[in-house]
């Protein structure tokens, strides 16, 4: 693959709290491509959540360097509200605003944010919907939704913004069981649609199946990374062995 | 039977002594010189002074929680990136929590002595001063409810605004704020109920609101309980407006909890 295929790329990443006491990211480096599902695990408290909230700054790095579309968004002249337009964020916990209904939860960030003319944002919402099954429920709020719905509309909330990377924090550790299967199926059709993602996930049969890459955090360092069957079939380092022995 | 009547009859004449003997007093108390008039003034004089103290306080209160809670919520970014805007708002930040301080600190009525004894000598007139000294009083107890709702969202909300691309002040007013208001309408209700009632210490300032316009009545007809419990259910009627109104609106809040 040619460098001018990397989309977001990662410099000795570091984030310390309580001065440099607790090292959350020890330098990391890492490059993601176009097109590429990235999927990192690893035990908790080994900072992949931290590395995937400093992508978008969410969480603020103490040094190190990220360039997303050839541009340092770790710069302090950098506005990093625009690019955060064009990196889509799913959380754990949902995070739908409750004050909303489902289809002004998704429209409000294009109508507001890129001055998209109300009826073709829900026009575009409403088609997004269609695709993950709820187009029934445009007009619910989220309290009314389950588990798996809610998680699927801030998949598509995420959509509408047209972002070129997906950001996925745990996107199913909070669901039922019964429902986990709806939320993945939805990941996995945006993965061969050719969506970049970067997954941080408990689910090691997402990992396995969709990841075109996995990568194996410990201790706010990249251990190990390679295909899924690289990790998963033949793992190198003692830590990562121990990681999988306890988790498969 | 005659005896049964006889009881009868004694208890209506005791009945219509009463009754004379109220509207004599009713008469005394609010027609004779048209005292009703000083009610009036003292209602007019009560409902100005809340309502503009409202107003200043709802502006002040919202002004000193946004700053704090900007504050604490951009503390770290603006440690990293340090420059003027990190120490204007530490110290506007550090100007609030002694206003705060200060303000919840003494009582009202301390206040309102040193606002027209002290600050404002030349005003003869109470009321504008009363406005302005229940209005910073309020403000300071508004902040803080405010700033409580705002604590009160969850911070998922926030950081799912910001990752859409909006800015910090963009994520507060179309997500944070409208949030707020359903978790913060009781208690800013209170703070009004207390407002109004608290107004009552205006007199000490000589105004003639409401308790003093009562209470004068009463010192120059030597009738203390027609004008007291007028007053009382005057104070009583408007609270209870004034809950029926937040309680309605509290409910067309609430849609979106079904």
């Amino acid at each position: 693959m040619s460098d001018n295929n990397i989309l977001i790329e990662v410099k000795n990443l570091c984030k310390y709290y309580n001065g440099d006491k607790i090292k959350a990211l020890d330098g990391v480096d890492i490059d993601i491509r176009s097109g590429e599902v990235v999927v990192i695990i690893g035990p908790s408290g080994s900072g992949k959540s931290t590395f995937l909230r400093s992508l978008n700054l969410l969480e603020l790095p103490t040094s190190g360097h990220i360039i997303f579309d050839g541009v340092d968004i770790c710069d302090k002249k950098v506005n990093i509200n625009l690019h955060r337009q064009k990196m889509g964020m799913v959380f754990q916990h949902f995070n739908l605003f409750p004050h909303k209904t489902v289809l002004d939860n998704m429209t409000i960030a294009p109508i507001k944010l890129l001055k998209t003319p109300k009826d073709k944002a829900v026009e575009e919402a409403m088609e997004l919907l269609e695709r993950v099954g709820l187009a029934d429920r445009a007009e619910n709020y989220p309290s009314q939704l389950s588990g798996g719905q809610k998680q699927r509309v801030a998949i598509v909330r995420a959509l509408c913004m047209k972002p070129e990377v997906m950001l996925f924090d745990e996107p199913t550790s909070a669901l039922d069981p019964e429902m986990v299967g709806e939320v993945l199926d939805v990941m996995k059709n945006l993965a061969s649609e050719g969506m970049t993602m970067v997954v941080v996930t408990h689910e090691m049969g997402f990992a396995r199946e969709v990841g075109s890459r996995v990568v194996f955090m410990d201790g706010g360092k990249i251990i190990e990374q390679g295909t899924p069957s690289d990790i998963f079939d033949n793992p190198q380092s003692p830590r990562l062995k121990e990681f999988l022995s306890k988790v498969l | 039977m005659s005896s049964v009547s006889a009881w009868f009859n004694g208890l209506w004449t005791d009945i219509t002594l009463w009754f004379d003997g109220f509207s004599d007093d009713f008469y005394t108390v609010f027609i004779k010189k048209d005292r009703y008039e000083q009610m009036l003034t003292g209602l007019e004089n009560t409902l100005i002074i809340t309502l503009g103290a409202l107003l200043i306080g709802v502006v002040i209160g919202i002004v000193v929680a946004a700053i704090r809670s900007s504050y604490d919520k951009n503390k770290e970014s603006l440690k990293q990136h340090g420059g003027i805007g990190c120490f204007i708002l530490s110290f506007l930040n550090f100007i609030c929590k002694i206003y705060l301080t200060v303000i919840r600190g003494t009582p009202v009525v301390v206040q309102l002595m040193i606002a027209y004894f002290l600050i404002f000598v030349s005003v003869k007139d109470g009321v504008p001063v009363g406005i302005f000294a229940f209005g910073i009083n309020s403000g300071a107890y508004v902040a803080e409810i405010f700033r409580g709702g705002i604590m009160s969202v969850d911070n998922g909300q926030f950081e799912a605004g910001r990752s859409l691309g909006f800015n910090y002040v963009q994520t507060m007013w179309y997500i944070v704020i409208p949030q707020t208001f359903k978790a913060v309408l009781p208690t800013l209700c209170n703070e009004f109920i207390a407002l109004l009632k608290e107004t009552s210490v205006a007199g000490y300032v000589g105004v003639m609101e409401l308790t003093k316009a009562g209470n004068s009545i009463a010192g120059v007809t030597y009738n203390y309980f027609l004008p007291l419990l007028t007053v009382a259910a005057v104070y009583l009627v408007i609270v209870m407006i004034l809950s029926w109104l937040v309680s309605r609106l509290e409910r067309r809040l609430r849609v979106s909890e079904r």
